[in-house]
C-alpha cells in the first residue's frame, strides 16, 4: 500500500429515505405525469435509483396555473417580510438536511461526495439565506421604489450542480415575489424532488413552488407557455439561442446562463504551486462538468514545460473513482450521451495534432467514467480549444506577451469566466479590465457565493445570478407598464405593510404616531 | 435680385467620413406638404456592414477612454449642437411642418437630453457597481462594462430629439453605435454627423445610416460582430423576425418603444447596453 492507497471510506446511503417512484409537484401535492415515466439511475454504476415521472403539455399547463393561482391570490399578497421568513426556513431545512442532500446529489450526479457535502449543499442553504434577506428590501434592488414582480416564472436548470441551479433559480424569483415552475434535468431529478418535501415541510403555499420532471420536450413546452412571465434557463448554448428565438415578439423577461470556453492564464511571475491547484480546480472540479471550467489554460512559454510537468505529478495523484467515498476527487461523468461527447472531442483533438496525456488510473468496470486528460501543443483553431467539452479535459495553450495572452483568451464567442495567475497585482487588474468575461477570478478559480452576480458575456447568455442583479432579473420597474395593474398595486401595498409593525394594533399606533 | 440659395449634399456617416451609399441608390426626402427637400442616401447592406467595421474599429480607443473623458466629449456635442440650434430648428420647421417653437423645444430638449446623459459617463459604475461581500477571503468587485457594438433603429416619428435618445445612452459606457435614422425625416441626422465629426468624438464612433430601416436591419441584426440591438423605433417593421435573426447570435435585443415616452431618458437606458464584470481577487490570510 503506498501512500496513495486509502482504504474505501463510502459515505452511507442509509440515511436516504427514497420513494420507489417520484411524481410531479404540482400545487404542494405529488401527482402522476401524463407521460410515459423514465428512470434516473446512478451514472457511477448505472443502477436504477428512483422512476421518475414525465410532464405532458397537459401538466405543464396544471403547473403554470398553480403558479399563477398561488402568484394571484396569496404570494403577491404577503409582505416581503413573510416572504423571507419562508425563505429563511428553507434554508434551515436545507442545512438540517444537508447530509442526506448531498448523498443523493452525489448519487444520482456522480460528483464527488466532498463536493456535494462541501460545495454544492452549503452554497444552496447560502444562496436561499441571501434572498430571503432581500425579500423585504426591494426597494434597495437598484430599480427604485416599489419595483413590482414578474408574475410567474420558467426555469429550466442543467445537470451539473442539480440542487444548487435550483437555488440560484428559486430563491430570487421567491424573494422578488414570483412564484415558480421548475424543470429539472432528465438525468437528475432527485434532488429537485427532495426539495419538494422540503417546500412541504416550510408550509410553502401550495403551487409557489412546481417542480415538474421530464426531457427536453417538457422544457419547450415550459417556457413556450403564454402565461410565464419569465423565463430563466442554465444550459448549452444551442438551446439557449432556441429559447431566445422561441422567446422573440413576447414580453417574457428571459435570463440565459450558457456555455463557456474559459482561459485559465498563468504568468511566468505567478506561484506556481497555487497555479497548479487552481488549474486543477479549475478543469477537474464537478468532472470539468462546469460552465465557467478553466478549460483553455494559457501558459506563458517560459514556464510551460515546468507547469505542465508539475500538473503531471499533481493529476497522478488524484483518486477517481466512487463518488460517495470521501476520498475521492473526480467522480463519474454525467451520462453515457456526455461521455461518447467528451470521447469523441478528445478523439479530434488528439487526430487534430494535439499531444494527449492521462495519469495511469484504473476505471471501475461498470458506470460512466472517463481519466483526467491533458492536452498539450494544442492549436488556437483546434476544436478542442474552441469547443466547449465539458468534461475532464484540459487543452493547454502557450502565449509570450500578456497582448498575445488576452488577444488569445478573448478569441471565443464565449465570454463566462477566465482566471489570471500572477503575483503582479497591477498586472492582474489591467488584464482583468480587457477580458471579455463575466466572472474573472484572480490567483483563485471556480470561487461562487451568493452575493457575487453571475453570468456571462457574448454567447454565453444575458443577465446574471447572484447578488441585487440576480434579484434585479425577477423584478421590474414600478413605473413600467404592467400586464396587471391590479396584482402591481397589491404588491406595492404589501410592502409598504411590510415597512411597519405586522399586528394590525400596532399598525394602528404607527399611523397615529404618523400624523403628529 | 435674391441671392440663389446653396443646397446641401446629404450623405452617409460612417468611420468619421461622409460616403455616398457605395450602391449609388438615393430616396426623395420630402416636407411635410410633400415638396421636395433633399436627395438622401439610400444604405445598402454594404455600407451596414462597413459601418460596422467602423463601429469595432473604434471601439477599443472609446471604451477604454475615461469616464471623465468620454462626459467631456459628450458634454461638447452639446455645446455644438446650441451652436447650431438654429440650424436645426429650421429643417425640422421644414421636415415636419411643426412650428418654429415647437421644432426650438425639440431641439433644447435633445441637447438638454444630451447633457444630461453626458453627466452619467463617469457616474454610472459607481451606481450599477457595487462591491460584493463574500464569504471568504476574496477581494470581489462588480462592475458594469460596455457591451460592444451597438445596432440602433432610431425613432422614426422624431427628426433630432428621437435619434439623440436613443444614440447618446448608448455612448455613455464606451459603446460605438451603428444607428439607422428615421426614414422620413433623416436630414437633421445627417446634419447631427456634421456636429458630431467637428466635435470630439473619434470617427466611427457614430455612424449614421439613412435609408430604409425594413430593408438595412435584417442585416445588422444577423450580424455577428453586432453585441446589442436596439429596436426602440422599429415598432412598424417585423421586429419579431429581427429578434429571432438575433438570436443567433445571442446579440442583447430591446423592444420597441411607443408613445411619447419612447426613449425617455433613463439610467436602465445606459445600463442596458452592459455587461456585469465580476473580478474576485484572494486576500493573503495575515
Amino acid at each position: 500500500m503506498s501512500f496513495l492507497e486509502y482504504a474505501p471510506a463510502p459515505e452511507s446511503t442509509a440515511l436516504l429515505n427514497l420513494q420507489s417512484e417520484y411524481g410531479l409537484f404540482i400545487d404542494g401535492e405529488f401527482t402522476a405525469g401524463s407521460d410515459p415515466t423514465f428512470a434516473t439511475i446512478s451514472p457511477a454504476t448505472e443502477k436504477h435509483i428512483a422512476t421518475i415521472a414525465s410532464a405532458s403539455a397537459g401538466d405543464v399547463d396544471a403547473a403554470v396555473k398553480a403558479a399563477r393561482a398561488a402568484y394571484d391570490t396569496t404570494w403577491s399578497r404577503l409582505s416581503g417580510r413573510d416572504r423571507g421568513k419562508y425563505l429563511f426556513r428553507i434554508a434551515r431545512l436545507v442545512q438540517e438536511r444537508a447530509r442526506e442532500l448531498a448523498v443523493a446529489e452525489s448519487l444520482d450526479n456522480g460528483k464527488p461526495i466532498k463536493e456535494s457535502r462541501d460545495v454544492d449543499i452549503p452554497l444552496v442553504a447560502a444562496w436561499f439565506f441571501y434572498y430571503a434577506g432581500w425579500a423585504d428590501k426591494l426597494d434597495h434592488a437598484g430599480l427604485g421604489a416599489n419595483p413590482r414582480a414578474l408574475g410567474v416564472a420558467a426555469q429550466v436548470i442543467p445537470w451539473n450542480f442539480p440542487l444548487l441551479m435550483l437555488a440560484w433559480k428559486i430563491a430570487p424569483a421567491l424573494a422578488a415575489g414570483n412564484t415558480v415552475v421548475l424543470k429539472p434535468a432528465e438525468t437528475t431529478p432527485l434532488t429537485a424532488l427532495l426539495f419538494a418535501e422540503i417546500v412541504q415541510q416550510a408550509g410553502l403555499p401550495a403551487g409557489v413552488v412546481n417542480i415538474i420532471t421530464g426531457a427536453g420536450e417538457t422544457g419547450r413546452a415550459l417556457v413556450n407557455h403564454p402565461d410565464v412571465n419569465k423565463v430563466a434557463f442554465t444550459g448549452s448554448t444551442s438551446v439557449g439561442r432556441e429559447i431566445a428565438r422561441s422567446l422573440a415578439g413576447t414580453s417574457k423577461k428571459l435570463t440565459l446562463e450558457l456555455g463557456g470556453k474559459g482561459a485559465n492564464i498563468v504568468f511566468d511571475d505567478a506561484p506556481i504551486d497555487q497555479a497548479v491547484e487552481g488549474i486543477v480546480r479549475g478543469i477537474f472540479f464537478n468532472q470539468g462538468h462546469v460552465c465557467c471550467a478553466g478549460s483553455r489554460l494559457l501558459v506563458q512559454e517560459n514556464i510551460h514545460d515546468e507547469v505542465v510537468e508539475r500538473l503531471k505529478v499533481r493529476l497522478g495523484t488524484l483518486r477517481v473513482g466512487d463518488p460517495l467515498d470521501k476520498n475521492t476527487d473526480v467522480g463519474a461523468i454525467n451520462s453515457a450521451e456526455q461521455l461518447q461527447r467528451i470521447r469523441q472531442l478528445s478523439d479530434i483533438g488528439e487526430a487534430e495534432g494535439g499531444e494527449r496525456w492521462s495519469p495511469a488510473c484504473e476505471l471501475p468496470s461498470e458506470g460512466f467514467w472517463f481519466a483526467p486528460t491533458i492536452f498539450t501543443n494544442v492549436a488556437t483553431s483546434s476544436r478542442i480549444a474552441r469547443d466547449e467539452i465539458f468534461g475532464p479535459v484540459l487543452s493547454i495553450l502557450s502565449f509570450r506577451t500578456p497582448a498575445e495572452a488576452i488577444a488569445k483568451a478573448n478569441n471565443t464567442p464565449y465570454g463566462l469566466s477566465a482566471g489570471i495567475w500572477s503575483d503582479k497585482g497591477s498586472k492582474i487588474l489591467a488584464v482583468a479590465d480587457k477580458l471579455r468575461a463575466g466572472v474573472i477570478w484572480a490567483n483563485t478559480f471556480n470561487q461562487f457565493d451568493p452575493a457575487s452576480p453571475f453570468g456571462g458575456y457574448k454567447e454565453s447568455g444575458y443577465g446574471r445570478e447572484g447578488g441585487k442583479q440576480g434579484l434585479a432579473a425577477y423584478l421590474a420597474p414600478a413605473s413600467s407598464a404592467s400586464a396587471s395593474v391590479a396584482s402591481a398595486s397589491v404588491a406595492s401595498a404589501s410592502v409598504t405593510s411590510a415597512s411597519v409593525p405586522a399586528s394590525s394594533s400596532r399598525s394602528v399606533r404607527a399611523s397615529k404616531g404618523g400624523k403628529k | 435680385m435674391s441671392r440663389l440659395a446653396v443646397l446641401k449634399t446629404y450623405k452617409l456617416y460612417i468611420g468619421g467620413k461622409f460616403p455616398r451609399s457605395e450602391s449609388g441608390r438615393v430616396y426623395e426626402v420630402l416636407s411635410a406638404s410633400g415638396d421636395f427637400l433633399a436627395n438622401a442616401a439610400k444604405a445598402s447592406r454594404k455600407d451596414a456592414r462597413d459601418a460596422v467595421v467602423a463601429a469595432r474599429s473604434a471601439l477599443s480607443g472609446w471604451s477604454k477612454a475615461t469616464g471623465y473623458n468620454r462626459g467631456q466629449v459628450l458634454y461638447r456635442i452639446a455645446e455644438l449642437l446650441e451652436g447650431r440650434r438654429a440650424q436645426f430648428i429650421d429643417e425640422i420647421v421644414s421636415a415636419e411642418g411643426v412650428s418654429a417653437a415647437a421644432a426650438a423645444a425639440q431641439v433644447d430638449e435633445a441637447i438638454d437630453r444630451w447633457i444630461w446623459y453626458a453627466g452619467w459617463a463617469d457616474k454610472y459604475v459607481q451606481v450599477a457597481g457595487n462591491a460584493n461581500a463574500v464569504s471568504g477571503p476574496f477581494f470581489n468587485l462588480s462592475v458594469p462594462e460596455p457591451t460592444g457594438v451597438v445596432a440602433v433603429i432610431a425613432p422614426q416619428d422624431s427628426s433630432l430629439v428621437g435619434l439623440v435618445s436613443a444614440v447618446a445612452p448608448a455612448l455613455v459606457a464606451g459603446n460605438t453605435v451603428v444607428v439607422v435614422a428615421s426614414e422620413r425625416l433623416p436630414l437633421s441626422a445627417i446634419s447631427l454627423s456634421e456636429v458630431l465629426v467637428t466635435s470630439d468624438v473619434p470617427g466611427g464612433v457614430v455612424n449614421i445610416l439613412t435609408g430604409s430601416p425594413a430593408e438595412i436591419a435584417p442585416w445588422l441584426a444577423s450580424h455577428a460582430d453586432v453585441n446589442a440591438l436596439d429596436l426602440v423605433g422599429a415598432g412598424s417593421l417585423d421586429w419579431v423576425s429581427l429578434q429571432i435573426a438575433a438570436a443567433e447570435t445571442l446579440m442583447r435585443v430591446f423592444a420597441p418603444e411607443n408613445g411619447a415616452d419612447a426613449a425617455a431618458p433613463s439610467l436602465a437606458r445606459v445600463t442596458q447596453f452592459t455587461e456585469t464584470k465580476t473580478v474576485w481577487h484572494t486576500k493573503s490570510l495575515l
